[in-house]
Protein backbone atom coordinates (compact mmCIF):
# COMPACT_ATOMS: atom_id res chain seq x y z
CA UNK A 1 0.00 0.00 0.00
CA UNK A 2 1.56 3.11 -0.91
CA UNK A 3 1.08 5.87 1.49
CA UNK A 4 0.02 9.57 0.32
CA UNK A 5 -2.37 11.63 1.17
CA UNK A 6 -5.15 10.14 -0.61
CA UNK A 7 -4.62 7.03 0.80
CA UNK A 8 -4.81 9.12 4.05
CA UNK A 9 -8.22 10.57 3.01
CA UNK A 10 -9.94 7.23 2.38
CA UNK A 11 -8.91 5.41 5.34
CA UNK A 12 -10.35 8.36 7.37
CA UNK A 13 -13.64 7.89 6.23
CA UNK A 14 -12.86 4.05 6.13
CA UNK A 15 -12.05 4.51 10.33
CA UNK A 16 -9.09 3.93 9.06
CA UNK A 17 -9.87 -0.05 9.15
CA UNK A 18 -7.85 -1.09 5.82
CA UNK A 19 -4.21 -0.15 7.17
CA UNK A 20 -2.41 -3.20 6.80
CA UNK A 21 1.26 -3.89 8.63
CA UNK A 22 3.64 -2.19 6.90
CA UNK A 23 5.92 -5.46 6.79
CA UNK A 24 5.13 -9.23 6.42
CA UNK A 25 6.66 -11.45 9.47
CA UNK A 26 8.34 -13.68 7.56
CA UNK A 27 9.48 -17.28 8.04
CA UNK A 28 13.02 -18.31 6.92
CA UNK A 29 13.66 -20.24 3.35
CA UNK A 30 15.85 -22.69 3.00
CA UNK A 31 17.71 -20.92 0.22
CA UNK A 32 18.80 -17.06 -0.39
CA UNK A 33 21.18 -15.39 -2.64
CA UNK A 34 21.97 -13.11 0.06
CA UNK A 35 21.49 -13.30 3.66
CA UNK A 36 21.89 -9.73 5.59
CA UNK A 37 22.93 -10.45 9.62
CA UNK A 38 21.23 -8.06 11.76
CA UNK A 39 18.09 -6.02 11.39
CA UNK A 40 18.77 -2.87 12.30
CA UNK A 41 18.91 0.63 10.25
CA UNK A 42 22.19 -0.36 8.40
CA UNK A 43 20.99 -3.73 7.78
CA UNK A 44 17.77 -3.07 6.41
CA UNK A 45 18.93 -0.31 4.19
CA UNK A 46 21.27 -2.72 2.77
CA UNK A 47 18.31 -5.05 1.88
CA UNK A 48 16.66 -2.17 0.50
CA UNK A 49 18.92 -1.05 -1.92
CA UNK A 50 19.88 -4.92 -3.15
CA UNK A 51 16.59 -4.61 -3.58
CA UNK A 52 15.77 -1.47 -5.59
CA UNK A 53 19.44 -0.68 -7.03
CA UNK A 54 20.42 -3.84 -8.34
CA UNK A 55 17.11 -5.71 -8.28
CA UNK A 56 18.46 -8.61 -5.96
CA UNK A 57 15.35 -9.76 -4.10
CA UNK A 58 15.71 -12.95 -3.21
CA UNK A 59 16.93 -11.51 0.47
CA UNK A 60 16.48 -12.14 4.32
CA UNK A 61 17.54 -10.16 6.65
CA UNK A 62 18.26 -11.84 10.13
CA UNK A 63 17.22 -10.36 13.33
CA UNK A 64 18.46 -11.81 16.95
CA UNK A 65 15.73 -9.22 18.72
CA UNK A 66 13.06 -7.53 16.95
CA UNK A 67 14.65 -4.72 14.19
CA UNK A 68 15.25 -1.36 15.53
CA UNK A 69 15.85 -3.21 19.07
CA UNK A 70 19.69 -2.21 18.70
CA UNK A 71 21.50 0.70 18.01
CA UNK A 72 18.96 2.21 15.37
CA UNK A 73 16.73 2.23 18.23
CA UNK A 74 19.15 4.04 20.85
CA UNK A 75 20.70 6.77 19.23
CA UNK A 76 20.44 10.40 19.53
CA UNK A 77 19.01 10.91 15.54
CA UNK A 78 21.42 13.45 14.53
CA UNK A 79 22.44 13.30 10.60
CA UNK A 80 25.72 15.76 9.59
CA UNK A 81 28.28 15.29 7.29
CA UNK A 82 30.72 17.44 8.90
CA UNK A 83 33.93 15.86 8.62
CA UNK A 84 37.76 16.69 7.74
CA UNK A 85 39.29 13.68 6.38
CA UNK A 86 38.40 12.52 2.36
CA UNK A 87 38.06 9.02 2.95
CA UNK A 88 35.24 10.28 5.35
CA UNK A 89 33.56 13.10 4.11
CA UNK A 90 32.70 11.86 0.68
CA UNK A 91 31.15 8.70 1.87
CA UNK A 92 29.29 11.05 4.81
CA UNK A 93 27.99 13.63 2.11
CA UNK A 94 26.70 10.91 0.57
CA UNK A 95 24.78 9.68 3.06
CA UNK A 96 23.60 13.16 3.77
CA UNK A 97 22.24 13.03 0.30
CA UNK A 98 20.46 10.32 0.35
CA UNK A 99 18.75 11.31 3.59
CA UNK A 100 17.73 14.55 1.67
CA UNK A 101 15.87 12.68 -0.81
CA UNK A 102 14.96 9.34 1.46
CA UNK A 103 11.32 9.77 2.32
CA UNK A 104 10.12 10.15 -1.00
CA UNK A 105 12.49 7.04 -1.80
CA UNK A 106 10.63 5.04 0.21
CA UNK A 107 7.16 6.34 0.63
CA UNK A 108 7.53 6.77 4.46
CA UNK A 109 7.94 9.85 7.22
CA UNK A 110 11.15 9.71 8.35
CA UNK A 111 10.99 12.93 9.62
CA UNK A 112 13.90 14.38 8.20
CA UNK A 113 14.32 17.53 9.63
CA UNK A 114 17.61 19.91 8.44
CA UNK A 115 17.64 22.33 11.50
CA UNK A 116 21.20 22.77 11.26
CA UNK A 117 23.86 21.29 13.49
CA UNK A 118 26.08 23.38 15.40
CA UNK A 119 29.38 23.09 16.67
CA UNK A 120 30.58 25.62 19.28
CA UNK A 121 33.54 26.21 19.71
CA UNK A 122 35.31 27.64 22.70
CA UNK A 123 39.14 29.17 21.84
CA UNK A 124 40.71 30.87 18.96
CA UNK A 125 42.26 27.78 18.70
CA UNK A 126 39.35 25.47 18.06
CA UNK A 127 38.01 28.05 15.90
CA UNK A 128 41.30 27.68 13.79
CA UNK A 129 40.57 23.96 13.59
CA UNK A 130 37.01 24.06 12.97
CA UNK A 131 37.52 26.96 9.94
CA UNK A 132 39.83 24.67 8.68
CA UNK A 133 37.16 21.48 9.23
CA UNK A 134 34.79 24.05 7.34
CA UNK A 135 36.80 24.56 4.51
CA UNK A 136 37.41 20.70 4.16
CA UNK A 137 33.60 20.47 3.87
CA UNK A 138 33.50 23.20 1.13
CA UNK A 139 36.07 21.61 -1.26
CA UNK A 140 33.78 19.20 -0.87
CA UNK A 141 30.89 20.95 -1.77
CA UNK A 142 29.01 20.49 1.49
CA UNK A 143 27.47 23.58 3.40
CA UNK A 144 29.71 24.85 5.91
CA UNK A 145 29.53 28.36 7.81
CA UNK A 146 32.16 29.71 10.34
CA UNK A 147 29.75 32.00 12.69
CA UNK A 148 31.33 34.08 15.13
CA UNK A 149 29.76 34.68 18.62
CA UNK A 150 27.03 37.41 17.98
CA UNK A 151 25.87 35.37 15.24
CA UNK A 152 25.82 32.18 17.26
CA UNK A 153 24.14 34.35 20.33
CA UNK A 154 21.31 35.44 17.44
CA UNK A 155 20.47 31.22 17.22
CA UNK A 156 20.81 30.40 20.31
CA UNK A 157 20.38 33.15 22.96
CA UNK A 158 20.23 31.33 26.05
CA UNK A 159 23.74 29.64 26.10
CA UNK A 160 26.27 30.04 28.58
CA UNK A 161 28.59 32.55 26.32
CA UNK A 162 30.43 34.16 29.00
CA UNK A 163 31.36 30.79 30.67
CA UNK A 164 34.58 31.65 33.25
CA UNK A 165 35.88 28.38 31.61
CA UNK A 166 34.83 27.75 28.30
CA UNK A 167 33.17 30.99 26.91
CA UNK A 168 31.46 30.34 23.63
CA UNK A 169 33.19 32.21 20.79
CA UNK A 170 31.69 31.29 18.20
CA UNK A 171 30.52 27.86 15.58
CA UNK A 172 30.64 25.91 12.72
CA UNK A 173 27.36 25.68 11.23
CA UNK A 174 26.60 22.75 8.71
CA UNK A 175 22.34 24.15 8.08
CA UNK A 176 21.74 20.60 6.01
CA UNK A 177 22.47 19.17 8.98
CA UNK A 178 19.78 18.04 11.62
CA UNK A 179 17.51 14.92 13.00
CA UNK A 180 15.56 11.84 11.97
CA UNK A 181 13.40 9.81 13.58
CA UNK A 182 15.34 6.84 14.10
CA UNK A 183 12.54 4.54 14.43
CA UNK A 184 10.94 5.75 11.09
CA UNK A 185 14.15 5.37 9.16
CA UNK A 186 13.96 1.44 10.61
CA UNK A 187 10.72 0.85 9.91
CA UNK A 188 10.80 2.94 6.14
CA UNK A 189 13.72 0.76 5.09
CA UNK A 190 11.85 -2.55 6.24
CA UNK A 191 8.57 -1.61 4.76
CA UNK A 192 10.03 -0.85 1.16
CA UNK A 193 12.85 -4.23 1.37
CA UNK A 194 9.41 -6.20 1.95
CA UNK A 195 7.26 -4.94 -0.89
CA UNK A 196 10.03 -5.74 -3.29
CA UNK A 197 10.12 -9.27 -1.48
CA UNK A 198 12.88 -9.25 1.30
CA UNK A 199 12.34 -11.76 3.93
CA UNK A 200 12.57 -9.86 7.00
CA UNK A 201 12.88 -12.73 10.11
CA UNK A 202 12.88 -11.58 13.71
CA UNK A 203 13.79 -13.27 16.66
CA UNK A 204 16.34 -15.59 14.80
CA UNK A 205 19.80 -15.69 15.98
CA UNK A 206 22.75 -16.43 13.85
CA UNK A 207 24.85 -19.43 16.08
CA UNK A 208 27.46 -20.56 13.80
CA UNK A 209 28.30 -20.29 9.69
CA UNK A 210 29.38 -23.51 7.48
CA UNK A 211 32.53 -22.60 5.45
CA UNK A 212 33.53 -25.12 2.80
CA UNK A 213 36.65 -24.33 0.75
CA UNK A 214 37.22 -20.88 2.19
CA UNK A 215 33.41 -19.75 1.47
CA UNK A 216 30.47 -19.32 3.64
CA UNK A 217 27.54 -21.97 2.16
CA UNK A 218 25.09 -21.69 5.38
CA UNK A 219 24.42 -19.82 8.16
CA UNK A 220 23.46 -22.08 11.25
CA UNK A 221 20.39 -19.95 12.92
CA UNK A 222 18.17 -20.84 16.07
CA UNK A 223 15.65 -21.22 13.48
CA UNK A 224 17.35 -23.57 11.53
CA UNK A 225 20.01 -23.80 8.58
CA UNK A 226 19.67 -21.08 5.71
CA UNK A 227 22.30 -21.36 2.86
CA UNK A 228 23.33 -18.21 1.40
CA UNK A 229 25.87 -17.83 -1.78
CA UNK A 230 26.12 -14.29 0.06
CA UNK A 231 26.20 -12.94 3.29
CA UNK A 232 26.59 -9.07 4.92
CA UNK A 233 27.28 -8.66 8.38
CA UNK A 234 25.81 -5.45 9.64
CA UNK A 235 25.84 -6.48 13.81
CA UNK A 236 27.19 -2.89 15.16
CA UNK A 237 28.29 -4.02 19.22
CA UNK A 238 28.24 -7.63 18.22
CA UNK A 239 30.38 -7.37 15.27
CA UNK A 240 33.52 -9.35 17.16
CA UNK A 241 31.23 -11.77 18.51
CA UNK A 242 29.45 -12.58 15.48
CA UNK A 243 33.15 -12.46 13.63
CA UNK A 244 34.08 -15.20 15.64
CA UNK A 245 31.78 -18.02 14.59
CA UNK A 246 33.48 -17.13 11.16
CA UNK A 247 36.44 -17.35 12.29
CA UNK A 248 37.30 -13.93 12.14
CA UNK A 249 39.39 -11.61 14.80
CA UNK A 250 38.85 -7.94 14.24
CA UNK A 251 40.06 -4.23 14.87
CA UNK A 252 37.15 -3.59 16.87
CA UNK A 253 36.08 -3.20 20.46
CA UNK A 254 32.31 -2.83 22.16
CA UNK A 255 31.73 0.24 24.40
CA UNK A 256 28.83 1.27 25.80
CA UNK A 257 27.41 4.91 24.59
CA UNK A 258 24.65 6.24 27.26
CA UNK A 259 22.30 9.09 26.00
CA UNK A 260 19.47 10.97 27.77
CA UNK A 261 16.14 12.34 27.27
CA UNK A 262 14.49 14.69 29.25
CA UNK A 263 10.95 15.65 30.46
CA UNK A 264 8.84 17.05 27.33
CA UNK A 265 9.19 21.42 27.44
CA UNK A 266 7.47 23.83 24.69
CA UNK A 267 10.04 24.40 21.68
CA UNK A 268 13.50 25.37 23.50
CA UNK A 269 16.54 24.51 21.40
CA UNK A 270 15.89 24.57 17.46
CA UNK A 271 18.66 23.31 16.45
CA UNK A 272 21.75 20.71 16.87
CA UNK A 273 23.94 22.19 19.33
CA UNK A 274 27.37 20.47 20.08
CA UNK A 275 29.63 21.73 23.03
CA UNK A 276 33.51 22.06 21.90
CA UNK A 277 35.61 21.91 24.84
CA UNK A 278 34.03 18.31 26.29
CA UNK A 279 31.94 15.92 23.90
CA UNK A 280 28.46 16.59 24.54
CA UNK A 281 25.66 16.88 21.68
CA UNK A 282 21.58 18.06 22.20
CA UNK A 283 18.49 18.76 20.38
CA UNK A 284 15.06 18.81 21.28
CA UNK A 285 12.91 16.17 19.47
CA UNK A 286 9.37 16.68 17.77
CA UNK A 287 7.57 15.39 21.73
CA UNK A 288 9.40 17.99 23.43
CA UNK A 289 12.08 16.24 25.26
CA UNK A 290 15.83 17.27 24.70
CA UNK A 291 17.71 14.68 23.65
CA UNK A 292 21.52 14.45 24.63
CA UNK A 293 24.47 12.63 25.48
CA UNK A 294 27.76 12.95 25.21
CA UNK A 295 31.16 10.47 25.43
CA UNK A 296 31.02 6.63 26.09
CA UNK A 297 32.06 5.30 29.42
CA UNK A 298 34.86 3.81 27.80
CA UNK A 299 35.52 0.64 28.78
CA UNK A 300 35.24 -2.79 26.82
CA UNK A 301 31.12 -3.32 27.49
CA UNK A 302 27.99 -6.22 26.42
CA UNK A 303 26.17 -4.75 29.34
CA UNK A 304 23.21 -2.43 27.26
CA UNK A 305 24.25 -0.05 30.66
CA UNK A 306 26.58 2.35 31.64
CA UNK A 307 28.35 3.54 35.02
CA UNK A 308 26.74 6.87 37.03
CA UNK A 309 30.38 9.13 36.62
CA UNK A 310 29.46 9.26 32.79
CA UNK A 311 25.92 10.23 33.64
CA UNK A 312 27.49 12.82 35.82
CA UNK A 313 29.87 13.79 33.42
CA UNK A 314 27.08 14.74 30.38
CA UNK A 315 25.33 16.69 32.94
CA UNK A 316 28.00 18.65 33.90
CA UNK A 317 29.01 19.39 30.23
CA UNK A 318 25.51 20.41 29.25
CA UNK A 319 25.57 22.73 31.93
CA UNK A 320 28.49 24.22 30.60
CA UNK A 321 26.98 25.54 27.91
CA UNK A 322 23.44 25.37 28.91
CA UNK A 323 22.78 26.49 32.64
CA UNK A 324 19.04 26.64 32.52
CA UNK A 325 19.21 22.72 31.64
CA UNK A 326 19.56 22.22 35.45
CA UNK A 327 15.85 23.44 35.54
CA UNK A 328 15.12 20.21 33.66
CA UNK A 329 14.18 16.64 34.73
CA UNK A 330 15.81 14.13 33.13
CA UNK A 331 13.21 11.32 32.16
CA UNK A 332 15.21 8.57 31.26
CA UNK A 333 18.28 7.03 30.18
CA UNK A 334 20.12 4.27 27.99
CA UNK A 335 22.61 2.45 26.79
CA UNK A 336 24.01 1.17 23.29
CA UNK A 337 26.89 -1.10 22.11
CA UNK A 338 29.18 0.87 19.89
CA UNK A 339 31.45 -1.10 17.56
CA UNK A 340 34.13 1.19 18.67
CA UNK A 341 36.84 0.80 15.60
CA UNK A 342 40.65 1.16 15.85
CA UNK A 343 40.87 4.33 14.18
CA UNK A 344 37.25 5.91 14.97
CA UNK A 345 35.53 5.27 11.38
CA UNK A 346 34.13 2.38 9.73
CA UNK A 347 34.37 -0.82 7.94
CA UNK A 348 32.44 -1.58 4.47
CA UNK A 349 34.68 -4.46 2.90
CA UNK A 350 34.89 -7.77 2.34
CA UNK A 351 36.33 -10.70 4.32
CA UNK A 352 39.31 -13.09 4.41
CA UNK A 353 35.66 -15.90 4.34
CA UNK A 354 34.88 -15.76 0.47
CA UNK A 355 31.06 -14.28 0.47
CA UNK A 356 31.54 -13.05 3.85
CA UNK A 357 30.92 -8.49 3.99
CA UNK A 358 31.19 -6.85 6.72
CA UNK A 359 30.12 -3.34 7.63
CA UNK A 360 31.03 -2.69 10.83
CA UNK A 361 33.08 0.16 13.27
CA UNK A 362 30.43 2.68 12.82
CA UNK A 363 31.42 3.82 16.42
CA UNK A 364 28.71 6.58 18.02
CA UNK A 365 28.11 7.85 14.43
CA UNK A 366 26.18 5.10 12.97
CA UNK A 367 22.92 6.42 12.52
CA UNK A 368 23.91 9.75 10.27
CA UNK A 369 25.62 6.94 8.41
CA UNK A 370 22.66 4.53 7.98
CA UNK A 371 21.20 5.66 4.22
CA UNK A 372 24.87 5.85 2.56
CA UNK A 373 26.29 2.40 4.55
CA UNK A 374 23.21 0.91 3.28
CA UNK A 375 23.81 1.90 -0.16
CA UNK A 376 27.59 0.95 -0.46
CA UNK A 377 27.37 -2.12 1.47
CA UNK A 378 24.83 -3.43 -1.12
CA UNK A 379 26.60 -2.19 -3.74
CA UNK A 380 29.76 -4.12 -2.46
CA UNK A 381 27.49 -7.29 -1.94
CA UNK A 382 25.98 -7.28 -5.72
CA UNK A 383 28.69 -6.29 -7.16
CA UNK A 384 31.77 -7.04 -5.42
CA UNK A 385 33.58 -3.99 -5.64
CA UNK A 386 33.49 -1.13 -3.67
CA UNK A 387 31.18 1.77 -3.89
CA UNK A 388 33.67 5.01 -5.05
CA UNK A 389 32.67 7.11 -2.04
CA UNK A 390 33.43 4.36 0.83
CA UNK A 391 36.52 2.97 -1.01
CA UNK A 392 38.59 4.24 1.81
CA UNK A 393 37.06 2.16 4.11
CA UNK A 394 39.00 -0.83 3.74
CA UNK A 395 39.41 -3.52 6.40
CA UNK A 396 43.12 -4.17 5.60
CA UNK A 397 43.67 -0.11 5.96
CA UNK A 398 45.49 -1.37 9.49
CA UNK A 399 48.24 -3.05 7.90
CA UNK A 400 48.18 -1.09 5.17
CA UNK A 401 48.88 2.30 7.15
CA UNK A 402 45.36 4.21 5.46
CA UNK A 403 44.13 4.80 8.41
CA UNK A 404 41.09 7.38 8.71
CA UNK A 405 42.09 8.85 12.32
CA UNK A 406 39.81 11.77 12.66
CA UNK A 407 40.49 12.60 16.01
CA UNK A 408 44.29 11.76 15.83
CA UNK A 409 43.86 9.71 18.75
CA UNK A 410 45.81 6.66 17.70
CA UNK A 411 44.64 3.11 18.26
CA UNK A 412 42.54 3.47 21.44
CA UNK A 413 39.20 2.95 20.59
CA UNK A 414 37.90 4.40 23.50
CA UNK A 415 39.51 7.80 22.82
CA UNK A 416 37.74 8.69 19.81
CA UNK B 1 31.27 0.18 39.15
CA UNK B 2 33.88 -0.25 41.75
CA UNK B 3 37.09 -1.62 41.13
CA UNK B 4 39.00 -3.56 44.39
CA UNK B 5 42.28 -2.01 43.90
CA UNK B 6 44.52 -4.49 46.10
CA UNK B 7 46.45 -1.21 47.44
CA UNK B 8 43.58 1.09 47.98
CA UNK B 9 40.50 -0.80 48.47
CA UNK B 10 37.13 -0.45 46.19
CA UNK B 11 37.23 2.47 44.57
CA UNK B 12 34.65 4.08 41.69
CA UNK B 13 36.01 3.74 38.54
CA UNK B 14 35.74 7.95 37.57
CA UNK B 15 39.23 7.57 39.48
CA UNK B 16 40.90 5.07 37.04
CA UNK B 17 41.94 5.59 33.60
CA UNK B 18 41.17 2.44 31.43
CA UNK B 19 44.36 1.42 28.73
CA UNK B 20 42.30 -2.17 27.15
CA UNK B 21 42.75 -5.42 26.71
CA UNK B 22 45.76 -7.15 28.98
CA UNK B 23 46.19 -10.34 27.07
CA UNK B 24 47.85 -9.15 24.08
CA UNK B 25 51.76 -9.00 24.39
CA UNK B 26 54.04 -6.96 22.69
CA UNK B 27 55.91 -9.41 19.64
CA UNK B 28 59.38 -9.64 19.38
CA UNK B 29 60.33 -6.95 17.04
CA UNK B 30 63.30 -9.01 15.08
CA UNK B 31 61.11 -11.86 14.63
CA UNK B 32 60.47 -12.77 10.48
CA UNK B 33 56.61 -11.42 10.33
CA UNK B 34 57.15 -8.95 13.13
CA UNK B 35 55.04 -6.60 10.59
CA UNK B 36 52.20 -8.61 10.60
CA UNK B 37 52.67 -9.72 14.46
CA UNK B 38 52.73 -6.05 15.10
CA UNK B 39 49.10 -5.34 13.19
CA UNK B 40 47.82 -7.67 15.32
CA UNK B 41 49.27 -6.85 18.74
CA UNK B 42 47.96 -3.14 17.93
CA UNK B 43 44.85 -3.51 16.01
CA UNK B 44 43.02 -6.60 16.38
CA UNK B 45 41.63 -7.37 19.67
CA UNK B 46 39.26 -10.41 21.26
CA UNK B 47 36.50 -8.43 22.01
CA UNK B 48 34.76 -10.96 24.25
CA UNK B 49 31.34 -10.89 25.64
CA UNK B 50 32.18 -12.47 29.31
CA UNK B 51 35.32 -12.76 31.38
CA UNK B 52 37.63 -10.07 30.21
CA UNK B 53 41.25 -8.97 31.29
CA UNK B 54 42.29 -5.38 31.12
CA UNK B 55 44.51 -2.60 32.33
CA UNK B 56 43.17 0.27 34.46
CA UNK B 57 45.76 3.01 35.59
CA UNK B 58 44.45 4.25 38.89
CA UNK B 59 45.37 7.47 38.38
CA UNK B 60 43.15 8.82 41.26
CA UNK B 61 44.58 6.88 43.97
CA UNK B 62 48.00 4.82 44.09
CA UNK B 63 49.24 5.35 40.60
CA UNK B 64 49.32 2.16 40.02
CA UNK B 65 48.66 -0.03 36.63
CA UNK B 66 46.11 -2.99 37.27
CA UNK B 67 45.09 -6.12 36.04
CA UNK B 68 41.12 -6.40 35.98
CA UNK B 69 38.90 -9.36 35.52
CA UNK B 70 36.02 -7.77 34.66
CA UNK B 71 33.03 -9.55 33.13
CA UNK B 72 31.73 -7.25 29.84
CA UNK B 73 28.06 -8.56 29.66
CA UNK B 74 27.31 -7.70 33.90
CA UNK B 75 30.11 -5.61 34.61
CA UNK B 76 30.82 -7.88 37.56
CA UNK B 77 34.77 -7.38 38.60
CA UNK B 78 36.13 -11.18 39.97
CA UNK B 79 39.86 -9.84 40.41
CA UNK B 80 42.01 -6.86 40.47
CA UNK B 81 45.61 -7.28 40.48
CA UNK B 82 49.06 -5.01 40.09
CA UNK B 83 50.02 -5.73 36.32
CA UNK B 84 53.80 -5.60 37.68
CA UNK B 85 52.97 -8.61 39.04
CA UNK B 86 53.64 -6.98 42.43
CA UNK B 87 51.98 -9.04 46.03
CA UNK B 88 49.06 -7.03 47.70
CA UNK B 89 51.15 -4.97 50.39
Amino acid sequence: MKYSVFSLLKEAFRGHTGWTPAWRKAEPKADYDVVIIGGGGHGLATAYYLATEHGITNVAVLEKGYIGSGNAGRNTTIIRSNYLLPGNEGFYEWSMKLWEGLEQSFNYNAMVSQRGVLNLYHSDQQRDAFARRGNAMRLHGVDAELLDREAVRRMVPFLDYDNARFPIHGGLLQRRGGTARHDAVVWGYARGADMRGVDIVENCEVTGFDIKDGRVTSIDTTRGTIRAKKVGLAVAGNTSRVGALAGLRLPIESHVLQAFVSEGIKPAIDHVVTFGAGHFYISQSDKGGLVFGGDIDGYNSYAWRGNLPTVEDVMEEGMAIWPGLGRIRMLRQWGGLMDMSMDGSPIIDRTPVGGLYLNCGWCYGGFKATPASGWCFAHLIARDELYPVAAALRLDRYATGALIDERGAGAQPNMH
Amino acid sequence: MRIPCPFCGPRGNEEFTYLGDASVQRPDPTAPAAAQAFHDYVYLRDNPSGLHQELWYHGGGCRKWLVVTRNTRTHDINDATFADGGARP
